[in-house]
């Protein structure tokens, strides 16, 4: 018989472990599980390009899930539990119906979902952007020209949905508890410098500051918000509220089945979680030698990567291989007003951030972090070309200070 | 093959430029650049890979 895989999770790591599973030749069933109805789409433009209502829907649907690659998907379906020992799946379809599945390998590939702020469930006017349903939702209130959006969470959706407001020429008040916007991620150097993108772009930002309380009014029986009350004592009225404050990791239905959990489902450094069972993308915590900590990335080119490593994995399992390794460079973009922001590397906020290339003042320039000797991370705002090249030096093995000497060359 | 490049999607990413700078060029002007419509054959996997990761789906592969 040939053997059965079950993917969990139809987006961007799961969609790329199927194909790659039957690319490589997998004749077997393979069936693709996720809990959004929709087709496999991108997640990207959903808190850009769909907000702003410059693509529809159809233009983000993933180009794997459109190939013929005799996949069995079962949208609309949630994963319930795991039954590890007996390689059975409990799945609660559509209707609201389970089914138990069984499978000969797995791939862990569910994600993760948006945190909310407590209490403010249908409330209505909040919005988190995770999924299409989300951003098609907060988009057709903001066709209907709100008089201001509050965006809570300056971290890189907030930044991008206060940023796709502004060029609907929505006044935005974007709230961030930290001191400066992504200083965990950046620093406070640069944290700084993403501070003032937004104020030139026109937003009214608040930083260190918490939210206390979502005030709402009663229209026509709904309970609608009103106004955000700010615990620096301000309130600040708002037709709709956007929550971006990160996401919490899809590990529910993976709780007591022995799959070791932290923050994320723990594999070894070739993504394999338990024998025959893998795990990609946003859920796969995996030690990286690079980066001396373990790490999970929540980047779409991990999720890329990932799912086409985690396939590899069960293959290379299934023909007595020996594995790869997964410990790929993590690389991102955001892109906010006419800014391009991309981070390649894992810096942590505490080393060292060195311009070498351009200047802060004109937003366009190149930051290398260093931690001693070791290149950690290269910051790029609107230098996409350096970016890329000052990426390939950390396979290079070079010294932070050779970094910078390289950098300065391009 | 011939490589195209929707102008209208690409946002210069330079993922191509990083799997294959010998075809793909982001300039300072921060716009692509094909170096080569027409790459060798040696070169599908690339191109093909270049296609896959192309955040913006910007890449095609057109056999003419």
């Amino acid at each position: 018989m040939t053997p059965t895989t079950v993917i969990v999770g139809a987006s961007l790591a799961g969609i790329n472990a199927a194909r790659t599973l039957r690319l490589q030749g997998q004749l077997g069933p393979i069936v693709v599980v996720d809990a959004d109805p929709e087709r496999p789409y991108d997640r990207p433009p959903l808190s850009k390009q769909i907000l702003t209502g410059e693509w529809e829907p159809e233009k983000i649907l993933l180009p794997a899930g459109k190939e013929d690659l005799n996949l069995d998907f079962r949208l609309g379906t949630r994963a319930k539990a795991l039954d590890l020992a007996a390689r059975q799946i409990i799945l609660e379809g559509p209707t609201g119906a389970t089914e138990t599945s069984s499978f000969d390998s797995l791939v862990i590939a569910s994600g993760a979902s948006a945190r909310r702020l407590p209490d403010t469930a249908g409330i209505a006017g909040v919005h988190v952007v995770r999924t299409l349903a989300d951003s098609l939702a907060l988009r057709a209130e903001l066709d209907a020209g709100p008089s201001r959006v509050v965006v809570i969470g300056a971290g890189f959706i907030g930044a991008e949905v206060a940023s796709s407001c502004r060029k609907r020429g929505l006044d935005v008040t974007l709230v961030e508890a930290l001191p400066l916007p992504l200083e965990r991620i950046l620093g406070s150097e640069m944290g700084q410098v993403c501070a003032q993108v937004h104020i030139e772009n026109g937003v009214d930002l608040r930083l260190g500051t918490g939210v206390l309380q979502i005030e709402t009014s009663s229209v026509n029986g709904v309970e609608r918000v009103r106004a955000v009350a700010l615990s620096d004592g301000t309130v600040v009225e708002a037709e709709v509220v956007v929550v971006g404050i990160g996401v919490t990791v899809n590990t529910e239905w993976l709780e007591g089945s022995g799959i070791a959990l932290d923050d994320g489902v723990v594999c070894d450094n070739t993504l394999l979680a338990a024998p025959g069972v893998v795990a990609a993308g946003d859920i796969a915590r995996y030690p990286s030698t690079r980066f001396g900590r373990t790490l999970r990335v929540e980047h779409w080119e991990t999720a890329i990567a990932g799912g086409e490593a985690a396939a590899r994995r069960l293959l290379a399992e299934a023909s007595g291989e020996t594995p790869a390794v997964f410990d790929p460079i993590p690389w991102f973009w955001s892109d906010q007003y006419d800014r391009k922001i991309q981070l390649a590397g894992r810096p942590m906020p505490t080393d060292e951030c060195r311009i070498v290339h351009g200047t802060t003042a004109e937003f366009r320039f190149v930051a290398l972090y260093g931690n001693g000797e070791r290149l950690t991370g290269v910051l790029g705002m609107n230098r996409p070309r350096h970016v890329v090249q000052l990426r390939a030096l950390f396979d290079e093995g070079v010294t932070f200070t050779e970094a910078c000497e390289r950098a300065a060359d391009l | 093959m011939r490589i195209v490049v929707d102008f209208d999607l690409c946002e210069s990413n330079a993922v191509c430029m990083g799997i294959a700078p010998e075809i793909f060029e982001v300039r300072d002007d921060d716009f692509l650049y094909v170096l080569d419509e027409n790459p060798p054959e040696s070169m599908r996997a690339k191109m093909e890979e270049s296609v896959q990761r192309c955040p913006k789906q910007a890449i095609s592969i057109a056999e003419d």
